[in-house]
């Protein structure tokens, strides 16, 4: 996995078992982070991008990383912030006081989801078995980040290679979706 | 299943991930002390449900959380102009036209 | 060898692989390759059911998936699929196949008394024959007429199969996989296009499977189809869908597949999905569905050994089947020609083709004659003999009068027929398309396209091998340019033989017999006749709409691929009018039957719908507790101790939080981070509660009202910092709140500098409630004074608990002194864990929602959607105290102004007392002035809320009353079946009525 965007950010959570583990798919637990709401105007966005340690995407759906930090486009000014699990406060802090004097919206949902990785060869078919999104590399490239429904749970998705993908869930629908990606991934292991 | 445009994401998604949000451009009052019964019960209730072309309110709810407004033909389902809250309401005859009604 | 019409050669089966299976528990024989319905006619075995309404014997029709009578039940793992046509199901090792509809037995069915009493069941029979007595109708009419009509038996258990579902993605999607589909595959293929060929059977080729005499390329049908799946197969941007029906066609290029994984296996792994639904977004669609023969409607057309002529010659080259040994071919039209020169070739005795036609084409007559077959032209079959099996048939001669002289008998065991070729537009037509006539090919074919799709061959009427080819290859070529922009050049395969035929017929064929007593089936399926159509017209249907309702015409599982035309060439006739006045219905989805399990997919069982659960939710399973659903969540109802029962532990709940102390698990209230600015302002507008002046560190109740003026939704919220509110939603109204603030935020005032972010899911909350709260909590927590006067209620303060940073709120729904402390989610079941243990050394408990909903009850504390249902004004619910009066504008506030709503005569909250205390109102039960309401009296109000009180140790309800404030002290009553319960209305508010226990 070293290849993958982020993969300094976001890895598996060591403790975990496997949820799945197929030669052609494997779904990970990926271990707690740092996420942080921002929300803000046009003219605070460059300084947002300063005080987090990387700047603001703005192209829709997209993403930008740096060391140890990633920032997700959600909305026209809506992004989510990544970074490791024991740099909330400092990164907390250091955004609102940088903004101070600008209008902004900084919320910790940091417990708010849970995330997967979904990764290998038939990892875009197994997200397909609940999502109706173009995963053909051509449509969502490496770094495209999106939310929308799985089956009947909102998830966001974060492609974060060619056949790896981080899926994002409220706690309490995590074990939904992960369950039905493991019960539809069940036909891979077919003769 | 309708495919539709989001302006802010500059995709098109399946109707899943959006919520019609019914007629679009009905005004809420300024001054609502201001508004007669009357006034007020056109802006709570009163709506065309237009058959044909009509402006409505969307919003991408799983997707990036905006609202936006788009002209569709109720009749045909088909879109002929998506644009962004808060952007003018268009021609719809003209766009009806266009659209060779 | 035990298939008795098994040709000696030829056909696609397998001959070097037998397989066993059973019909009706007979045992017979089959080989790879098959269906059900050619190895039953391999055997001999034509008669497979019995009809819907007459109970006539019934034999195969047709070869592919519009088959009306073949419909049979096959076993799996114990349970029986119904109602799948056997010219579908693939023959497998073992497979156990049953006939449907008959009683006691196929040969012997009771039911078959109705063909005699079938004067009794003429069109529209269900709406004037069983309407009276009315008491009659569901004892009696209904039931017999349910059993007795009908086709196959559900299974009786839950379905174990598993159903898969995808989502995929495409440049071009082909239907069907004839010449025209093929051809347009790998046109499309070709340019790289991201191309999907789907066929609804088991192997790709179509009609080229049963072609023998033609070639392309100098090549045999059949091998220029292996060689072009090959090719396609190669492509990676083509996926190949065998067994997979294109069943619907929605808006904007949705179409859903249903792809038939392991139903044709003898032995499945079970990891695999029976069925998987394909929902597919093409850019554009190539529909390549072909056409389909058309029945002819002449008497006892019905028997079973009588097929259609293209049915024939597939059985005959695709599966090596004979479907006789003398047969006799009635038609219209060319094509049914080549299937009696293809079965006498193979030595079947042909003993006629009977041509309508005066003069069929010179070319066809010499090759009849070399074969020595003869030909009665200008004929008709006039009806036919035998009842189980076709025995002959009656020949009739047309005479220039139009009338018909009889023309003598012909011996035969099958009989093929053909009227003429219907263009499959049934996709085209769900796609919104309007069909046109085309008088020259006697057929509705597609009009103008109104979504990206184009027909091709067969399925726009286009006929003759070569013709369909090209049409196939240019609309694949047309789909992938318009769909990427990207062509190739493709080489056009040409094809020998295969011309396109002339002839047809629609409608009913003319008779000399008593048209009174002979039947001529229409739709099959539903046993109509050209009889019932025509009286359907007798009697005021004269809208093909209402005809096809009174008679149930078309409405069989082909959706009247196979019937509509002639019927509405009968109903044309009948109406006077021409055919095309007289209208089209319309296809409508699913194309064939598709099964539930399809549909419902893996929404069943365990992944219905989330499931959604708190922290504590693995200690109160732990514990014993009993959960009850609220939306998707799983909330504790109640925690029965010692085996007491809900009452017992509802009672000895409420009893603990009064005496000692409560723990009561509340993460499910919506949560909503209001931020910003201009964030004071943003909750002024919205909420009824003034914000404004409320300091950092202090709570407000707010009440939500939308724009009409009614209560939506309330919640505490606390403000936390100058610009950052802690708002709080009812846990079923945490979305739409969220939603609606959204919708104000960015459509009315998208000025305001202030944002909302869900934090439903960031904490996990305990309610600690009751005189011993202040005790239970000090232990965990650090960074707040906990007295009263340092944090009194309504207050708000970041701490620790535990060492982890919470958000600690005085808050009460008791109507005690009560704390909720919020942990970031991770922490929950560590807090939940050590609060739990904690009140253990105070005597306390936990407590379940029951517990909650009486304490609030207790102290008159509204539920909103439960004592509230969007009718409901604050005033109403005498919350007046809620609305700030000095706003210029808030949500709701013009709407509280309309006369309506401050008119006399509004039903307003109330309490009620039963006279007697242990009597318990039913929630929901309507309330009246008098004790015995005259029938048509309208209700005063109804409960909303209804409870035993252990505070009280009395019943309490709540409800709602036409001018209720003002009826405090009086009288009223609940009428109940069991006799009229008294009832005293009073304040809302039953326990501690000042409030001091609040405040410790």
């Amino acid at each position: 996995m070293s290849e993958l965007l982020a993969n300094d950010l976001i890895t598996p959570d060591a403790g975990e078992i496997p949820l799945l583990s197929l030669p052609s798919v494997s779904i990970l637990k990926a271990a707690p982070l740092t996420r942080l709401s921002l929300r803000c105007r046009e003219a605070t966005q460059k300084d947002a991008g300063a005080a987090f340690g990387a700047e603001l995407p703005m192209s829709p759906l997209s993403n930008t990383t740096a060391a140890k930090r990633a920032a997700l486009w959600m909305g026209p000014d809506e992004w989510t912030l990544l970074a490791p699990e024991e740099d909330l406060k400092t990164v907390f802090d250091g955004i609102e006081e940088k903004l101070s004097a600008h209008p902004h919206a900084l919320v910790d949902i940091s417990d708010r989801s849970e995330a997967i990785i979904v990764s290998g060869d038939k990892a875009a078919w197994l997200l397909n078995t609940g999502i109706f999104i173009d995963f053909s590399l051509e449509v969502f490239p490496v770094g495209t980040v999106t939310r929308t429904l799985f089956h009947k749970s909102p998830v966001m998705i974060w492609r974060i290679g060619a056949d790896a993908f981080v899926v994002e869930a409220w706690v309490s629908f995590m074990d939904y979706v992960s369950g039905l990606l493991v019960q539809s991934a069940t036909e891979l292991e077919a003769a | 299943m309708l495919l539709i445009y989001c302006p802010y994401c500059q995709v098109e998604r399946s109707e899943m991930e959006f919520a019609c949000r019914g007629e679009a451009h009905v005004v809420r009052p300024a001054d609502p002390s201001k508004a007669t019964d009357e006034e007020w019960v056109e802006f709570l209730y009163m709506r065309d449900n237009t058959k044909g072309v009509a402006a409505e309110r969307w919003r991408h709810i799983h997707g990036c959380g905006r609202f936006f407004n788009a002209v569709r033909d109720t009749v045909s389902d088909k879109f002929l102009k998506i644009y962004k809250t808060g952007e003018p309401k268009p021609d719809l005859e003209a766009l009806a036209k266009e659209a060779g009604k | 060898m035990s298939q008795p019409f098994r040709t000696e050669k030829g056909g696609r089966i397998d001959r070097a692989e037998q397989l066993t299976f059973t019909f009706d528990g007979e045992e017979m024989q089959g080989h790879k390759g098959d269906t059900l319905a050619s190895a039953l006619l391999a055997n001999g075995v034509h008669l497979v059911g019995r009809s819907f309404k007459y109970h006539r014997p019934r034999g195969i029709l047709t070869a592919g998936s519009e088959e009306p009578n073949a419909l049979v039940g096959v076993y799996r793992n114990g349970d029986q699929t119904p109602n799948l046509r056997a010219t579908q199901v693939e023959l497998y090792q073992g497979l156990e196949a049953i006939s449907q509809n008959r009683f006691p037995s196929l040969g012997f069915d009771i039911g078959a008394v109705n063909d005699l009493l079938s004067p009794l069941f003429p069109a529209g029979f269900y709406y004037k024959t069983f309407m009276w007595p009315h008491a009659f109708w569901d004892k009696v009419y209904e039931p017999i007429i349910r059993s007795a009509a009908g086709l196959g038996k559900p299974p009786k258990n839950p379905d174990h199969d598993v159903y898969g579902n995808i989502y995929a993605h495409c440049d071009v999607l082909v239907v069907g996989s004839g010449p025209t589909g093929l051809a347009a595959a790998l046109a499309a293929g070709e340019t790289g296009a991201k191309v999907m060929l789907v066929d609804e059977q088991a192997e790709f080729g179509g009609s080229l499977l049963s072609e023998v005499s033609a070639s392309i390329d100098g090549k045999d049908p059949a091998d220029f189809v292996t060689e072009t799946v090959a090719k396609l197969a190669a492509m990676d941007n083509v996926t190949l869908l065998p067994r997979t029906t294109a069943f619907g066609y929605f808006a904007h290029n949705f179409i859903s597949l249903a792809e038939r994984v392991t139903e044709h296996l003898s032995n499945p792994d079970p990891k695999l999905p029976r069925e998987r639904l394909w929902q597919v977004r093409a850019k554009e669609v190539v529909i390549a569905a072909g056409a389909i023969e058309r029945p002819m409607v002449f008497p006892e057309n019905d028997r079973p050994g009588i097929l259609l002529a293209d049915a024939g010659r597939t059985y005959l080259n695709r599966y090596g089947v004979k479907v006789g040994h003398k047969v006799l071919v009635a038609t219209a039209c060319d094509s049914a020609w080549q299937a009696a020169f293809d079965l006498a070739d193979h030595g079947v005795d042909v003993v006629a083709i009977v041509d309508l036609r005066e003069t069929p084409p010179e070319s066809l007559m010499s090759i009849a004659e070399a074969r020595g077959i003869r030909v009665e032209a200008g004929c008709v079959v006039t009806g036919t003999l035998g009842r189980k099996r076709v025995k002959g048939a009656l020949i009739g001669r047309l005479m220039t009068s139009g009338q018909v002289a009889s023309g003598g008998q012909i011996a035969c065991d099958a009989l093929l027929m053909s009227g003429g070729w219907t263009p499959t537009v049934s996709l085209y037509s769900q796609s919104r398309g309007k069909v046109v006539w085309d008088s020259e090919k006697g057929a509705y074919v597609p009009g103008v396209s109104v979504q990206k799709e184009r027909s091709a061959g067969g399925a726009k009427g286009l006929y003759g091998l070569q013709a369909t080819l090209e049409d196939g290859y240019a609309a694949g070529e047309e789909a992938a340019k318009a769909a990427t922009g990207k062509s190739a050049k493709v080489t056009y395969a040409s094809a020998t033989g295969g011309e396109a035929g002339s002839g047809g017929i629609l409608g009913a064929l003319p008779h000399d017999r008593n048209a009174a007593r002979v039947k001529a089936f229409v739709d099959y399926q539903n046993d109509v006749t050209a009889k019932d159509v025509k009286l359907a017209v007798r009697e005021g249907m004269h809208s093909i709409e209402h005809i096809k309702r009174y008679t149930t015409t078309g409405m069989a599982t082909d959706q009247g691929r196979l019937s509509n035309m002639n019927a509405l060439e009968i109903a044309s006739g009948a109406l006077q009018k021409p055919m095309t006045d007289v209208g089209l219905t319309t296809f409508r989805q699913p194309y064939t039957p598709t099964t539930f399990g399809l549909f419902a997919g893996v929404s069943r069982g365990d992944f219905f719908d989330p499931v959604r659960k708190t922290p504590s939710h693995d200690w109160v399973v732990e514990n014993g507790g009993v959960f009850e659903d609220v939306g998707q969540w799983k909330r504790t109802w109640y925690f029965p101790k010692n085996g007491e029962d809900m009452h017992a532990a509802v009672a000895r709940e409420c009893k603990t939080v009064r005496e000692s102390v409560g723990l009561f698990d509340a993460s499910t209230l919506g949560k909503i981070e209001v931020v910003g600015p201009d964030a004071a302002e943003f909750l002024e507008r919205m909420y009824t509660n003034p914000w404004k002046k409320l300091a950092p560190g202090r709570c407000r109740y707010g009440l939500l009202l939308n724009d009409a003026g009614f209560i939506t939704d309330d919640g505490v919220i606390g403000r936390l910092a100058e610009d950052r509110f802690h708002v709080t939603t009812t846990t079923g109204g945490a979305p739409s709140v969220f939603a609606t603030m959204e919708d104000y935020l960015q459509t009315e005032w998208p000025d305001l500098n202030v944002w909302i972010t869900s934090t439903t899911e960031q904490f996990a909350v305990a309610a600690v409630q009751g005189p011993k709260a202040r005790e239970v909590i000090a232990p965990f927590i650090e960074g707040v004074d906990l007295s009263a006067d340092a944090f009194p209620h309504m207050s708000v303060k970041q701490a620790t608990f535990c060492g982890v940073p919470c958000r600690l709120f005085r808050i009460s729904f008791t109507g005690e002194l009560g704390f909720e402390i919020n942990v970031p989610r991770r922490h929950g079941k560590m807090m939940w864990e050590t609060l739990a243990k904690e009140i253990e050394k105070h005597n306390g408990t936990v407590y379940g929602t029951e517990s909650m909903h009486v304490l609030r009850a207790e102290k008159g504390y509204i539920i909103v959607g439960q004592d509230t249902d969007g009718t409901v004004t604050p005033q109403d619910a005498g919350m007046t105290w809620a609305i700030s009066k000095n706003k210029f504008d808030f949500v709701g506030k013009r709407g509280l102004a309309r006369p309506d709503l401050v008119a006399d005569g509004r039903k307003q909250f109330v309490g009620l007392l039963t006279k007697d205390p242990k009597v318990k109102l039913e929630e929901g039960a309507q309330i009246t002035t008098a004790e015995q309401p005259a029938t048509g009296t309208p209700a005063e109000g109804h409960v909303t809320s209804s409870y035993y009180s252990p505070a009280l140790d009395r019943t309490i309800a709540l409800a709602i009353v036409k001018n209720g404030h003002a009826l405090e002290g009086k009288t009223l009553y609940v009428p109940m079946p069991t006799g009229s319960i008294p009832v005293e209305v009073t304040s809302t508010v039953f326990y501690d009525k000042e409030g001091a226990r609040i405040n410790v």
